[in-house]
């Protein structure tokens, strides 16, 4: 090009082997370019600025490239027709007249050919009547017949009515035909029927259960797919038969398990120390804490999401899991191979109905996630009858849940609110609870559709409630809450962040009440049996191991405060309080950490079940006084009670309601209590043996048991309670290694050598991890665009400043010109007139 | 004398409206020394009075470190005036002229106490007992003590003594505070692993500490952003369904 036109951008250094870009510029043509762009968008933009009407273009593929024009001009053709078809066009006067063959009318000859084509299609086109098409498709038909009326009719004056008798007619025949039509149908569903039952009582020979007998029912109104539908759909099956995985063999699988055990154990572990964290953060994050996050099962050997099946939960081994899943796919094929030749013979027999259980058995296959869950399911309670021994359910499979499920309804909308939720299962039996729930989850799994994982995250919010209701009842109902755990256990497992989120909620508020209460009276009473079962809950759902856990350590908290906020009056206080010592000591059982809390509140429960007496020795801290009311609270004097008494376990409704039991009944709860309290400083003592300073934490306890508590008074049992914890104290040995500390690391001399940076690429820093540098480069990224669109903008208000200007000095040209104009014009009216007066002067 | 809880709150009023403004606060001597000799929440309150008197108005009170050890007993870390109590102690073992085998008894004491306070106590008392150490470098034989017995059979340090000299305490370890490394609390078992390295020189504030109370440490934890949360992987079998649940061994659904 042009030399002139080229500017080129001088390079201080040549460097050998580096390619450059942008050695040569032309500003002209790039300059060019940007204004003929801005013309075409800017402009347009620019001047269409005060407009609010668009234009639009429905032209069909008028845009669309990739179609040639006269495929383009065919389908808008087709289109055209399509439109216009059935419509009625008024002013078309040429299809009154009637085309003739032969004499014969051409509309005529195409029906009958019509219906011999259609003769060997179905039946049901060829048995619509001709007034019925006339009425629906207002082909010609209907045109010519009323030409034929108007002709025969022409002089009668009551043509309108006569046409009226014809809808009437026409109605009443449609109606005769729907009535057929029901009765047919009425009569193919109950040899339907029929067939099912008969199915049915085959199957259990068989011992398989299909679920689909149900829902053929439902499906048989649904249209008949085409026979190359059909056949789509079969080859469709027939491509999933893969090679299935080679079969594990015991011995690998249990390996298998074993490693992956241990990988969460480690990762446990290492959560539990806590020290790590930093070196944490580098690691891909461990397995269990994001590997649902978007609801999937992603790893394979992966936990999978429990499922149940006529009310018995599918807790297998790992193992078995294992096991089946290449088993699995081999007998899904067969099964459906089964399936498809069963129904074969099934519609060899039905004779009639043979389209319809096609269509069946296909619309099944397609797509149903159900179908196909229920199967695999099916499968693993065959499984699961065959090593049941082995399986760690204890229900039984009883008759009325299997009823239960039958009379459920497959699918469940989420409940969007609590209510709807609560309506949900109310007045269903426990098993019917979990089939719901089971069912709620699998309609709604996030794969399936966008919206389904925040509906199911509420689900678990919605669970956690409804558990707290039952639990605030006045009869607990805590067998229910037993089952419910197991969904809330799924569900959390699917979505942590916001199971975490929901009961952390719930925590803030119990602890704000708290602390309300606590601020108003100085003092507060325990929570009721719900938030207990909340904390029991969390234990069940998190580790609580971990050093830092975004539940657990709340949780550890709010305990701490009740244990030592909370004021002990009555027997139920205490149990509570024991309740939460127990949880302590189940949070702590791994970690083995140290809550003093604990301690204190033992050496409370014992002391109040001494007699009055001075403390000696030992001191008691908050919320036990060594004097006032809640002293001998749990004191026996009672000898029938103290013979009388056998250890139990106590119930937990025992939390709400205590009045109506008799004095004897309180006594040996008082026992009882007494040996829980003793069974848990037998397990603190074995907890915290490793402690450095374990006998003088478990001292004044020692002195108490030693010194106070009055043994020979218990009954046998009691004793048997005592002299075990007391051993597992007194055994320990006294052992203490002064305190050294760790070396301090020698601090580096501070040197002035230059620091050294490795440069593989000149003109790139190299420091820095992988991150910072992914950081810098996306800052930098960011920078260059920033400048790139402030030019870009600035160009724009330029050109369009220019545009502006140009139309100002054109409309003043403009108007420069027309005034110029009318000043001419004036200047030789003037001069006209002028000239007119000079003549009449002279004239 | 008055009654208890009207005593309280003269005492808990008495160092700012009513010493300021006496002609002759020495005045107020016989009832403090008085207040301080009753034991309890009382001690505490009178402390801050006769803690003025002392600083300002030459009060000589004699025995006064060994009256404010025996005031440390498992209470003070539960009381209403836990806050006031720990500035005043501060304020009186500030001083580096103090003896090593006072401070190192106080350090012992405070330290065996804190075995059975709750962690917003322990929040505070760590820190405290952190900067004993770096006003009295004497002491820090308690954590590091490098030539000593390979191996004790008892804690050398007397708790019942009441005799600050006579608790041996600078023989003694702190192996409270290692015990306190396994507290279920994070934040504490952080605090008390920093006696495992040597100190810092710059003092820890713990005024902010002082008044730490539960629910400020629960909202801080529960205000925590978690980018993960770790589950529990092993599978549940129902409320009691544990392995070794201690629940099911006590407690029956019902």
């Amino acid at each position: 090009s042009n030399p002139f036109e080229v500017k080129v951008n001088r390079q201080k250094f040549d460097i050998l082997g580096r390619k450059t870009k942008n050695d040569v510029g032309l500003p002209g043509v790039s300059r060019s370019k940007a204004i003929k762009k801005r013309n075409q968008t800017l402009l347009k933009e620019y001047k269409e600025r005060e407009k609010t009407n668009v234009f639009k273009d429905k032209r069909f593929g008028e845009y669309n490239t990739k179609i040639t024009p006269e495929e383009k001009m065919i389908r808008r053709f087709t289109l055209e027709r399509q439109q216009n078809y059935g419509k009625k066009n008024i002013y078309n006067l040429n299809e009154d007249e009637e085309l003739t063959h032969y004499g014969q009318s051409l509309a005529e000859i195409e029906k009958l050919n019509d219906i011999v084509d259609s003769d060997s299609d179905t039946e049901e086109r060829g048995a619509l009547s001709a007034e019925l098409t006339a009425a629906h498709f207002g082909g010609g038909g209907g045109l010519l017949r009323k030409k034929v009326s108007s002709e025969q009719q022409d002089e009668e004056e009551e043509k309108p009515k006569s046409r009226k008798e014809l809808i009437e007619e026409m109605i009443a025949k449609s109606k005769q035909e729907k009535q057929e039509r029901q009765t047919r149908r009425e009569s193919a569903l109950e040899l339907t029927e029929k067939l099912d039952k008969d199915w049915k009582e085959i199957q259990t020979l068989i011992a398989r259960k299909t679920p689909k007998s149900e829902r053929k029912d439902k499906e048989l109104e649904k249209p008949k797919p085409d026979e190359y539908d059909m056949i789509v759909r079969e080859l469709g099956f027939e491509m999933k038969a893969k090679p299935s995985e080679r079969l594990k063999t015991e011995e690998e699988l249990a390996k298998e398990e074993q490693a992956r055990l241990q990988k969460l154990e480690a990762d446990r572990l290492r959560r539990m120390r806590g020290i790590d964290e930093q070196a944490n953060e580098k690691r891909p994050s461990h397995m269990s804490a994001d590997d649902l996050a978007d609801g999937f099962i992603l790893d394979k050997d992966d936990r999978r999401l429990l499922s149940y099946k006529d009310g018995k939960i599918n807790i297998e081994n790992e193992e078995e899991k294992e096991e089946e899943e290449g088993e699995e796919e081999e007998e899904e094929e067969e099964e459906e191979e089964d399936n498809d030749n069963e129904e074969e013979s099934q519609e060899e027999s039905a004779g009639e109905d043979e389209e319809d259980d096609a269509a069946d058995s296909h619309s099944d296959l397609e797509s149903d996630l159900e179908s196909e869950e229920e199967a695999a399911g099916d499968k693993e309670e065959k499984k699961h009858k065959a090593n049941e021994n082995e399986s760690q359910n204890v229900e039984k499979l009883d008759p009325k849940s299997e009823a239960a499920e039958s009379e459920l309804p497959y699918t469940f909308a989420v409940p969007e609110s609590y209510e709807t939720f609560k309506s949900l299962l109310s007045g269903r039996t426990i098993e019917q609870q979990l089939i719901i729930l089971e069912r709620v989850q699998k309609c709604n799994h996030p794969s399936l559709a966008v919206g389904n994982k925040a509906k199911l995250e509420k689900l678990f919010g919605f669970l956690l409630e409804y558990i707290g209701e039952l639990a605030a009842l006045d009869l607990p109902e805590l067998r229910t809450i037993d089952k419910l755990v197991l969904p809330l256990y799924n569900l959390c497992q699917m979505f942590p962040e916001a199971a975490s989120d929901s009961i952390k909620f719930i925590l803030r508020d119990a602890a704000h009440d708290l602390e309300e209460v606590i601020e108003v009276k100085g003092r507060a009473a325990f929570p009721g049996l719900d938030t207990l079962i909340y904390l029991k809950i969390i234990s069940l759902l998190f580790p609580t191991s971990d050093f830092w856990h975004p539940v657990v350590t709340p949780a550890f908290m709010y305990m701490s405060q009740l244990l030592t906020k909370c004021r002990i009056t009555t027997l139920q206080d205490v149990i509570k309080g024991l309740f939460i010592c127990c949880l302590f000591l189940e949070y702590v059982s791994l970690s083995r950490r140290f809550v003093p809390e604990l301690i204190n509140f033992l050496l409370g429960v014992l002391h109040v079940s001494l007699p009055k007496s001075r403390a000696q020795g030992y001191t008691v801290v908050h919320p036990f006084t060594p004097v006032g009311k809640n002293l001998e609270l749990l004191f026996v004097c009672d000898k029938e009670d103290l013979k009388s008494w056998e250890k139990q376990n106590m119930p937990l409704s025992i939390v709400t309601r205590l009045k109506e039991t008799s004095k004897t009944e309180i006594n040996h709860i008082r026992l009882s209590c007494l040996a829980l309290c003793f069974d848990l400083i037998k397990k603190c003592a074995a907890l915290y043996e490793s402690l450095p300073s374990f006998h003088e934490i478990m001292h004044p306890v020692r002195i108490l048991l030693t010194q106070h508590v009055p043994v020979n008074e218990y009954p046998e049992k009691m004793q048997e309670w005592y002299h075990s914890a007391l051993k597992e104290l007194e055994n320990k040995v006294k052992h203490y290694t002064p305190l050294i500390c760790e070396k301090k690391k020698p601090v580096p001399l501070k040197q002035y050598t230059p620091k050294i940076v490795k440069v593989l690429e000149f003109g790139r820093k190299q420091a820095g991890s992988k991150k910072e540098q992914e950081r810098k480069q996306l800052i930098q990224r960011h920078k260059r665009e920033l400048k790139g669109a402030i030019r870009e903008i600035r160009k724009d208000n330029q050109f369009l400043a220019r545009m502006q200007l140009s139309e100002i000095m054109e409309r003043d040209s403009a108007r420069k010109r027309k005034v110029k104009e009318l000043l001419g014009s004036l200047a030789t009216q003037e001069g006209e007139w002028k000239a007119m007066k000079r003549k009449k002067w002279k004239s | 004398q008055l009654p208890t809880g009207l005593y309280k709150k003269v005492l808990v009023i008495l160092h700012d409206s009513v010493l300021p403004y006496m002609n002759e606060p020495t005045l107020m001597m016989d009832f403090l020394t008085v207040a301080y000799g009753i034991g309890g929440a009382i001690s505490l309150l009178a402390l801050n009075g006769l803690f003025i008197l002392i600083h300002q108005h030459n009060l000589e009170y004699p025995d006064f470190y060994k009256k404010l050890y025996s005031l440390l007993d498992p209470s003070i870390y539960h009381v209403k005036y836990r806050a006031r109590f720990f500035h005043l102690t501060d304020l009186f073992l500030s001083s580096s002229h103090l003896p090593a085998y006072l401070v190192a008894a106080f350090i012992k004491r405070l330290s065996r106490l804190a075995l059975t306070a709750p962690p917003e106590a322990l929040l505070m008392i760590i820190p405290f007992i952190c900067n004993l150490f770096r006003r009295h470098p004497a002491c820090r034989v308690l954590v590091h003590r490098p030539g000593g017995p390979a191996d004790m059979s008892e804690d050398p340090y007397v708790m019942e003594e009441e005799e600050p000299s006579q608790s041996r305490a600078l023989e003694s370890s702190l192996w409270e505070i290692q015990s306190l490394q396994n507290h279920y609390h994070p934040d504490v078992a952080k605090a008390a692993a920093v006696l495992n390295q040597s100190l810092s020189e710059m003092e820890d504030d713990i005024s902010g500490l002082l008044e730490l109370s539960a629910y400020e440490l629960f909202d801080k934890e529960v205000k925590k952003k978690a980018v993960d949360v770790p589950l529990e992987f092993e599978q549940v079998r129902g409320l009691f369904g544990k392995r070794n649940d201690i629940f099911a061994e006590h407690f029956s659904l019902g």
